[in-house]
């Protein structure tokens, strides 16, 4: 396992290399001169003239991209103009704010989604299949940006439970339970899509599972129904699943920045989106490697698991 | 296509989805001939309007603009933008696909190491990316979300092409001539297309939602142009204060989103030949059981299986797979069943533990006793406590019929657990017992061992351990050796004969292969369509059959060392069973048949030990 | 001149490398074999699942490279793998009839294809010769504009075979052609099969598992194990007085009416592994006559009285 583990990350490294050559590239596509569109209006002769030096704008592409690669392995993401702080502090701590709301989003959709699938799945064409269909349909067509105002409408604005938005009140709060007031709203906002394509995917494999022969078998044995579908069925079941969750992951982390918007949460989805007007694009460039990055090496847990459930899987 | 259409339009919540997203197109596709405000044209001292306020139905915005015409045209703009971002993911993503997946090797490896790249971004930072270096707008929003949609068909279209290229019909063309160009566009493209459609229909509503989220982020469209994202994006700073701004572009979307996710899950139920023939269904854990007519009396035979009819449902067909079906054993006794594929002889099987898949399997008579007790129709948990325990059952492939992620060993104790209260240790201990008793050399080790890890013939040696192992009456062995090597096979069939004489279990060994029937059987009934038409001691049936069927069928067969010759043939084809000629199910293909054959029921007949359903028997019984 | 000569025909799989390490050796699907077929002549091939029969037949057929080897048709050598180069020599019956025809092509678009490609005749030739081929496989025209799924497993097996018949070949590959069908209408495809040989004097390479089969349609059979040729011999001898220990044990096992069952083997033997491959005859794991001898030195295929050629060291007697 320890092999596959390493064995797993080592292969990872093109694909970080990918990474970061395809923002570079995305980047390149930048129109006129880079240093001043970069700066945008906060451009000063001094500072394009720095920026040109610290990019080495003026050498050849090849080179740049290594200049810019060997300063993100040293820890250098550059400098937010905009922000006026290096930039790596400011994605670190915007992240960590992220973290706690798509984590949280990503274990609701994970655990409902699959428990409303195999619900619906054990039950197919009942009510509580009829009624799980209808509520996911609703859940995978409505916005989410559309879903958290109207939540906050109702919950906030009419029924005054939960705070309009931010992380933390600004006076008195600050501990766990304030966090989990204030998480409530966008967290539930931000998972009903994927929980609802986790459902759909949950029950439309049960139902590919239930029909295969070695579940006949479980039964022509013996084997209590619960434990046909909870056990055999269901394990079998979450071998199609699994890399579900693993795209599911970046899909609640894509979503996380209109939730972060509409939820004034301080993450890095609002930082992205706030650089991107501003055009602060040394932030946009490390903050968008670095989630990335942080995302493959979940996709690699993701196939670790899968390779402890499926022993078919060459190790 | 019209079939499309039918069965597309019988799914009533495709076809609501349908008619809403066509109303939809149809208003904004007339919106130059509607009478409609400027969606651009401020007024200030109009702010904020209600709803049914005089002039403007749905009220007016935060600038006094008219929200009715910025809502037809802002959902005109999202639609276009959606639709056309999704055609050009699809076809760009899908001709890469196709390339990737027909021409495999270092090819296909290196665009799909690209195409992983592209998919290790969560998408939005992707899109993000792809705005800021282009700039906020429209345009460059299409741009970034047909980009990060490619990699997705990509994929999906690969996986597909690979499937299909390894197709033998391709093989066929290519032995045929064609070159790699025509084989793509006229072998393999014809066959991806419905994927394609179906991909695209199932991720256009995504693809709409994606747009109007970027113009939400104010990275779309930018004002006075607005389409429904941006309209909600420019709402929400009044959102508190006057909803309405929020809700009315908010609804527009989700009803958008939701009429074409109806639709496109119909148009991929429609389209997937998997879920036209009959929607998946999962089979419940007892086959339906809605007997008409009486039950038969209790006999004092260990299994009877007693005028058993078993049908299949399957849309407005009606298939009787078994109709009218009786048989018997003795312990330690083997009776074959022989017949034709299709012929009706597994589902006779599977229902005397309810096992046949149902939906669609439905038993509809007859009774099947253990003992005397009727099996079908008996309460689940009484049924459950018989299953493996009094009536084992052996299936054909032993690779799909054992569970693939758990241990041998873990099986084996769970079949053994489920009927008796011991501990996992002691479960495991019976568990090696069991491989030993099935001649698995090495059971210590091999009890660890994932059914994957080995052959074939193994494998079905723990399934026949499994169907030993709570030492049933009875077991059902549905072709256990069809699927394996004749050595191999050889050794499975002196097994179950010895381990049927040492137990003194009764066996209903189901077979297409005479010679294996002549080996191993006592006696041996023969099926066609559904019913028995000949049944009898296995070696008068063999040297002497009555039945026309009986003897041509055993005429068909080479037999080895019977040298080069010409071989008997049976005219014609087994028949549909939801068409069954009245009288003999045979008499299309009976050299013998006469006006008489073809009406009414012939019943079997004959001395109690060799009966057969005919007119004109072969011989005298 | 024989109308198929294989010489020294091969291949070997090359497996995946590792991420550390020189790559493992290939899989030996097919090793080194030879053997010829005369003009008029049917050929049969028996083996076990996984003895590389398939493997075989997509080299005959072009669809394979061939590792090393060559072959020849009626004193022609083939190139390396091109099927249309193949394809007017040889052709190939599939297994599964449903699945080598397009799901989504009539019957007429499938018989056009090798008449067009391969011959590049005319539209109205086609038609002739489309009449022509069907009248001989007794099918209706009529079928022409129906697609697959509405044939049975029979009829498709007999589109599948004037599909072959429509590329005008020598010699046709038959892999398994009637194994997934059911027995009555199997009888009806072999002697169609032998049927077409004569009238058209084809010669046929038949591939099958099936031991009875084989005997009824073959003049001569070769006995496959493990990916090599252990026997050759006449389809009348073979199986009644075997020299392979192989050829006997199959002979044994297949269930006959009249026999009674004995296992010739008792208990799990293990098959040899194709990734782990033993040195010296690959059956001796199996053999009861097996010595060192055996299990050092690969045997030779070697005459062993008239017409008959078995790869072992203590061939049996008879
Ligand atoms: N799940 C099913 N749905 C619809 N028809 C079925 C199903 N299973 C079996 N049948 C039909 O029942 C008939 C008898 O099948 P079966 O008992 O499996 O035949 P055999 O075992 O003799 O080959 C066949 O015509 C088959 O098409
Ligand atoms: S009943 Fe008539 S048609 Fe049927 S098998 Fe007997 S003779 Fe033939
Ligand atoms: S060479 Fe030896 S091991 Fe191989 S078949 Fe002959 S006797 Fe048996
Ligand atoms: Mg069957």
């Amino acid at each position: 396992m320890g092999g596959y583990i390493l064995k797993r990350l080592i292969s990872a490294v093109p694909v970080l290399f990918g990474i970061t050559i395809i923002v570079f590239l995305i980047m390149s596509l930048i129109p006129g001169d880079p240093a001043t569109a970069i700066l945008g209006s906060y451009a000063t002769p001094e500072n394009v003239e720095k920026l040109n030096r610290e990019l080495g704008l003026d050498k050849p592409m090849v080179q740049r991209y290594f200049i810019w690669l060997g300063n993100m392995l040293t820890g250098d993401f550059g400098r937010s103009f905009s922000l006026n702080r290096p930039v790596i502090d400011e994605v670190l701590e915007r992240f960590n704010a992220t973290m706690i709301l798509s984590g949280t989003s990503f274990l609701l959709c994970s655990i409902l989604g699959i428990l409303a699938g195999v619900i619906s799945a054990a039950r197919q064409y009942g009510f509580a299949d009829k009624a799980i269909t209808f509520v996911v349909l609703i859940g995978i067509s409505v916005p989410s940006f559309f879903l958290g105002m109207m939540m906050i409408l109702l919950f906030a604005v009419h029924l005054r439970w939960l705070p309009v938005s931010g992380m933390y009140a600004i006076y008195g709060g600050g501990d766990i339970s304030d966090l989990i007031r204030h998480l409530i709203m966008p967290a539930l906002a931000l998972a009903a899509v994927a929980t609802g394509v986790v459902a759909r995917l949950s029950r439309s494999a049960m139902l590919e599972v239930l029909r295969q022969d070695f579940v006949r078998t479980a039964r022509a044995n013996g084997v209590p129904e619960r434990r046909v579908i909870m056990g055999h069925a269901l394990r079998v079941a979450m071998v199609s699943i699994l890399p579900v969750l693993g795209i599911q992951a970046g899909f609640v982390l894509s979503g996380a920045v209109y939730i972060e918007i509409v939820f004034q949460w301080p993450g890095v989805g609002r930082m992205l989106v706030d650089a991107i007007l501003a055009r602060d694009l040394l932030v946009v460039q490390g903050g968008v490697v670095f989630v990335a990055a942080c995302y493959v090496l979940f996709n690699i847990a993701v196939d670790v698991a899968q390779s402890l459930l499926d022993p078919r899987i060459k190790t | 296509m019209s079939a499309f259409l039918t069965l597309l339009f019988r799914n009533r919540l495709a076809a609501l989805g349908a008619v809403v997203i066509a109303a939809i197109l149809i208003l904004v596709l007339n919106i130059p001939l509607l009478p409609l405000h400027d969606p651009d044209v401020t007024a200030t001292a109009d702010r904020f309007m209600r709803p049914f306020a005089e002039g403007h139905l749905l009220g007016t915005d935060h600038l006094g603009r008219d929200l009715l015409s910025r809502l037809l045209h802002g959902t005109r703009l999202s639609l276009a933008v959606g639709i056309a971002a999704a055609l050009i993911a699809a076809a760009i993503g899908s001709a890469i696909g196709i390339f990737a997946g027909y021409f495999g090797g270092r090819t296909d490896n290196i665009v799909m190491r690209g195409v992983d790249m592209l998919m290790a971004f969560p998408y939005i930072l992707l899109a993000l990316a792809i705005v800021a270096a282009l700039g906020p707008g429209l345009m460059n929003a299409l741009i970034a979300v047909a980009a990060v949609n490619v990699p997705f068909f990509a994929r999906n279209i690969r996986g597909i092409t690979v499937g299909l290229a390894g197709r033998e019909f391709v093989d066929a063309a290519r032995l045929a001539g064609m070159g790699h160009i025509r084989i793509v566009l006229t072998e393999l493209l014809p066959n991806v297309l419905p994927v394609i459609v179906i991909a695209m229909s199932t991720t256009v509503g995504w693809m709409i939602l994606e747009t109007a989220g970027l113009s939400f982020l104010g990275l779309g469209s930018q004002p006075p142009q607005a389409d429904l994202g941006s309209m909600l994006g420019e709402a929400r700073s009044a959102m508190i204060s006057h909803p309405h701004t929020s809700i009315v572009p908010g609804l527009m979307i989700f009803l958008i989103v939701m009429s074409i996710n109806l639709l496109g899950d119909g148009v991929r139920d429609a389209l997937d030949p998997r879920l036209r023939s009959g929607a998946l269904s999962r089979p419940r854990a007892t086959t339906l059981v809605k007997r008409h007519g009486d039950v038969p009396p209790a006999t004092d035979e260990l299994l009877a299986i007693q005028d058993l009819h078993t049908e299949f449902h399957v849309g407005k067909r009606n298939l009787r797979a078994v109709d009218g079906v009786s048989l018997a054993v003795r312990p330690g006794e083997c009776l074959g069943v022989i017949g034709e594929s299709g012929s009706g002889k597994s589902v006779t099987a599977l229902s005397v533990m309810g096992l046949v898949a149902s939906p669609p399997g439905v038993i509809t008579g007859g009774a099947a006793r253990f003992q005397g007790e009727d099996l079908i129709g008996a309460p689940y948990e009484s049924l459950r406590q018989k299953r493996g325990n009094r009536v084992a059952y052996i299936f054909q492939d032993p690779l799909s019929t054992l569970h693939p992620l758990y241990r041998v060993g873990q099986q084996l104790a769970e079949a053994i657990r489920s009927h008796n209260n011991l501990s996992n240790t002691e479960a495991r201990v019976r568990a090696i017992q069991l491989l030993n008793d099935v001649r698995i050399p090495n059971a210590k080790s091999r009890v660890d061992d994932y059914p994957h890890e080995m052959s074939g013939g193994m494998r079905q040696r723990v399934g026949i351990a499994m169907a030993l192992a709570n030492e049933p009456d009875v077991i059902i062995a549905d072709e256990p050796t069809t699927a394996l090597d004749v050595t191999v096979q050889a050794q499975i069939l002196s097994l179950l004969d010895d381990l049927r004489r040492e137990r003194g279990l009764a066996i209903i060994f189901i077979t297409h292969d005479f010679g294996v029937v002549a080996q191993l059987c006592d006696r041996v009934a023969v099926m066609y369509a559904g019913q028995i038409v000949e049944e009898g001691p296995t070696q008068a049936v063999l040297d002497a059959p009555a039945h026309p069927y009986t003897k041509r069928l055993i005429a068909c067969v080479p037999e080895l060392g019977g040298g080069r010759r010409e071989l008997a043939a049976i005219p014609g084809l087994p028949p549909v069973l939801d068409d069954l000629p009245p009288g003999c199910a045979f008499a299309p293909r009976c050299s013998k048949a006469a006006k008489r054959c073809r009406q009414g029921e012939i019943p079997l007949h004959g001395p109690a030990f060799h009966a057969v359903r005919c007119l004109f028997p072969e011989r005298a019984l | 001149m024989p109308a198929l000569k294989v010489e020294h025909l091969a291949k070997t799989y090359p497996q995946k490398r590792p991420l550390f390490g020189a790559a493992p050796p290939g899989v030996r699907a097919v090793r080194p074999m030879s053997f010829q077929v005369e003009t008029g002549e049917t050929l049969g091939v028996v083996g076990e699942s996984g003895c590389g029969k398939s493997t075989l037949a997509r080299m005959l057929v072009g669809l394979l490279e061939p590792t090393e080897g060559t072959i020849e048709v009626e004193g022609k050598a083939l190139g390396t793998a091109d099927p249309s180069e193949f394809g007017k020599l040889i052709q190939y019956v599939f297994q599964d009839p449903q699945s080598s025809l397009n799901p989504r092509k009539t019957i007429r678009q499938v018989m056009e294809a090798p008449l067009k490609r391969l011959h590049g005749m005319a539209k109205p030739a086609r038609k002739r010769r489309i009449a022509e081929i069907f009248a001989s496989v007794n099918l209706r025209e009529e079928f022409l504009d129906r697609y697959p799924h509405e044939f049975s497993g029979g009829q498709a097996q007999r589109i599948g075979i004037a599909r072959a018949l429509a590329a005008s070949p020598r010699i046709i590959i038959l892999d398994e052609p009637v194994s997934a069908l059911d027995v009555s209408v199997q009888a009806q495809v072999l002697n169609l099969l032998a049927d077409l040989k004569t009238r058209f004097g084809l010669t046929y390479l038949f591939i099958t598992h099936d031991l009875a089969v084989v005997e009824a349609v073959s003049e001569r059979i070769v006995v496959l194990y493990f990916g090599a040729v252990v026997e050759i011999g006449r389809a009348d001898r073979i199986f009644a007085s075997p020299r392979h220990p192989y050829t006997g044990l199959l002979a044994e096992s297949a269930p006959v009416v009249g026999r009674s069952l004995k296992a010739p083997e008792q208990k799990g033997i293990e098959l040899p592994d194709p990734l782990n491959p033993p040195s010296g005859c690959a059956f001796a794991g199996r053999c009861p006559r097996a010595t060192d001898l055996c299990r050092t030195r690969e045997p030779e295929l070697k005459q062993m009285g008239e017409d008959q050629l078995a790869a072992c060291h203590y061939p049996l007697e008879n």
